[in-house]
């Protein structure tokens, strides 16, 4: 089975879902035309990342009565789509969140389980930290999404591999930094050998969507990425440049690559069970 | 020797880019500068005219009656070459009388007037231009606190604050910007033979070297020493970055209510744009 996976990476108008839902729209129907049959887009992509006190203000609850979620659900008929935005739960409490929508329905919502709050990061002053990561069915096969420092801790791919994701969507908000005689900024080979190997560990695909533009002296620096099983790239969207970028993945690579290399058959899940239970223990 | 070298293509991307979208999502098209005929100001030039096109930028260049005539020229070459638009507005009629006022005028004090006179011009022009001031800090500058306050480091955005002077040279040399400027010696040109370098007392290449690990490489003083920096070099420099904090952040509020600006009443200047 092939399908085509879109990564869509914009700049956003801090706080403002109405404007970005705008270039969401315009986006999905470009990835229409290209035949696209999954959309991604990047961490925040509905307000923007460093919201501080706008993050309560800009919070959605992902429902059909939502004016932001109905144009989306609506869109979803056509092409399944992966959107990040601000969620409240009934309690007010306010996360990063992942939306993955198809059919007209959500199908499954992550809220960010790790919120970098050092350096130059400070999300856990102002958002609430999710508790679980789970894969979930889509009509491409089982996938797990995954919001950008969630991915820097190997755990939580690992568990969704365990939970049967076969695809990993990746999004994020990454600033560029460590500028040296590179090619590239630090901060995007790191993330895309990271990518690079979680493909090639857990013989998956592996899709990243990676925002671009600038948030007062932070850029962001795109390069959206999809991986496939063996860990070769399928395609790469340009640096700092708003683009969508569609490729074809074919999804029988998955066989074919398990059949050579059984990473996936030989995990021995209770071996790791007993040994996290024999840390635990001793702490 | 830690190598300080920075692909100047991508960080040539990374600021036209920065300074493009910062002014155009505040509604602004243009920039303007003040323009001495020295690197930062140089590099900063060429990145505005880069990133705005150079009919959108304003070089001002503002004299005193002691700056030195070889900078000026530099200056007229640099806005010859990128077709920038510019003006010449000499400070000197302007400030002398209020250093002349005071018989105990300082070098320093002089000094500080004429950066804050130029700030006031280049704030002036900006709304007949409507365009923003763009600074034209270095890392380097910055961290040493080597800035008037409220003079030349008052601007609206500040494209080469995070390049050390090592990497500024670098910068400006691949954007094509005169080999005078980028080989004569850095100076604030407040007075007549003053040089960054023989003001502070070490060279640009020594300091950024140690800045270097001190501050992005969080290296201890002592571990800096043990590398085989001289201590009094080491405690110095520690003393000016941490001295001259002051200049680097927001003059504190007084805290009163529930809610404070600058504590618990955070956004980032994009706010709704």
């Amino acid at each position: 089975m092939k399908i085509k996976i879109g990564l869509a990476q914009f700049n956003t108008k801090l706080g403002d879902n109405q404007a970005n839902l705008n270039k969401h729209l315009a986006l999905i129907e470009q990835a229409q035309g290209q035949s696209a049959d999954l959309l991604i887009f990047p961490e925040l992509s509905l307000t923007g990342y460093a919201l501080q006190d706008l993050a309560s203000a800009s919070a959605l609850r992902p429902h059909q009565d939502d004016p932001i979620f109905e144009d989306l659900l609506k869109a979803s008929k056509q092409l399944d789509l992966m959107v990040g935005f601000v969620h409240e739960d009934r309690r007010h409490r306010f996360y990063i969140a992942s939306a993955y929508l198809s059919g007209g329905k959500i199908l499954h919502i992550h809220d960010k389980v790790y919120l970098p709050t050092y350096g130059m990061f400070d999300e856990g002053r102002f958002f609430a930290p999710g508790d679980s990561v789970q894969a979930f069915n889509t009509r491409f096969g089982r996938v797990g999404m995954l919001i950008c420092e969630d991915f820097w801790h190997a755990s939580s791919p690992y568990l969704l591999w365990l939970d049967g994701a076969d695809i990993l969507l990746f999004q994020s908000a990454s600033p560029g930094r460590g500028l040296n005689e590179k090619p590239r900024l630090s901060s995007s080979e790191w993330v895309e050998h990271t990518n690079r190997a979680y493909a090639g560990m857990f013989t998956n695909f592996v899709a990243h969507a990676n925002r671009v533009g600038y948030e007062d002296g932070l850029n962001f620096w795109g390069g959206s990425t999809i991986y496939d099983p063996n860990g070769d790239l399928v395609v790469r969207a340009p640096d700092f440049e708003e683009s969508l970028t569609v490729a074809e993945i074919d999804l029988d690579q998955l066989s074919r690559t398990r059949a050579r290399l059984p990473l996936l058959r030989d995990e021995r899940i209770q071996f790791v069970q007993r040994e996290l239970e024999r840390i635990l223990g001793e702490k | 020797m830690n190598d300080l070298t920075i692909k100047t293509e991508l960080a040539e991307k990374i600021l036209t880019g920065f300074i493009r979208t910062e002014l155009h999502r505040v509604g602004f098209k243009k920039a303007l500068l003040g323009v001495s005929g020295g690197i930062d100001s140089a590099l900063s030039l060429y990145l505005s005219a880069k990133a705005l096109g150079p009919e959108n930028v304003l070089a001002l260049r503002m004299p005193y009656k002691t700056s030195s005539p070889d900078t000026l020229e530099d200056a007229q070459t640099m806005i010859d070459d990128l077709g920038v638009q510019s003006m010449t507005v000499e400070i000197t009629e302007m400030v002398d009388p209020l250093i002349n006022h005071y018989k105990d005028m300082t070098k320093l004090r002089a000094g500080n007037i004429m950066a804050r006179m130029r700030m006031i011009v280049l704030y002036d022009q900006s709304v007949a231009f409507n365009g923003l001031v763009m600074g034209t800090s270095n890392k380097t500058e910055i961290l040493l606190g080597y800035s008037t306050v409220f003079g030349d480091s008052a601007a609206a955005i500040q494209p080469i604050g995070d390049l050390y002077k090592t990497q500024v040279r670098q910068l400006a040399k691949a954007m094509g910007v005169p080999e005078t400027v980028i080989n004569k010696a850095p100076s604030a040109d407040l007075w007549q033979g003053q040089t960054d370098e023989g003001e502070l007392g070490f060279t640009y290449a020594d300091v950024d070297q140690l800045l270097y690990l001190l501050i992005d490489q969080r290296f201890s003083p002592e571990a800096c020493i043990e590398k085989g920096f001289e201590k009094t070099f080491v405690e110095r420099v520690i003393k000016l970055v941490r001295q001259n904090h002051y200049k680097r952040v927001m003059p504190p509020i007084a805290k009163l209510s529930q809610r404070t600006v600058g504590y618990d009443f955070l956004y980032l200047r994009d706010w709704g744009t």
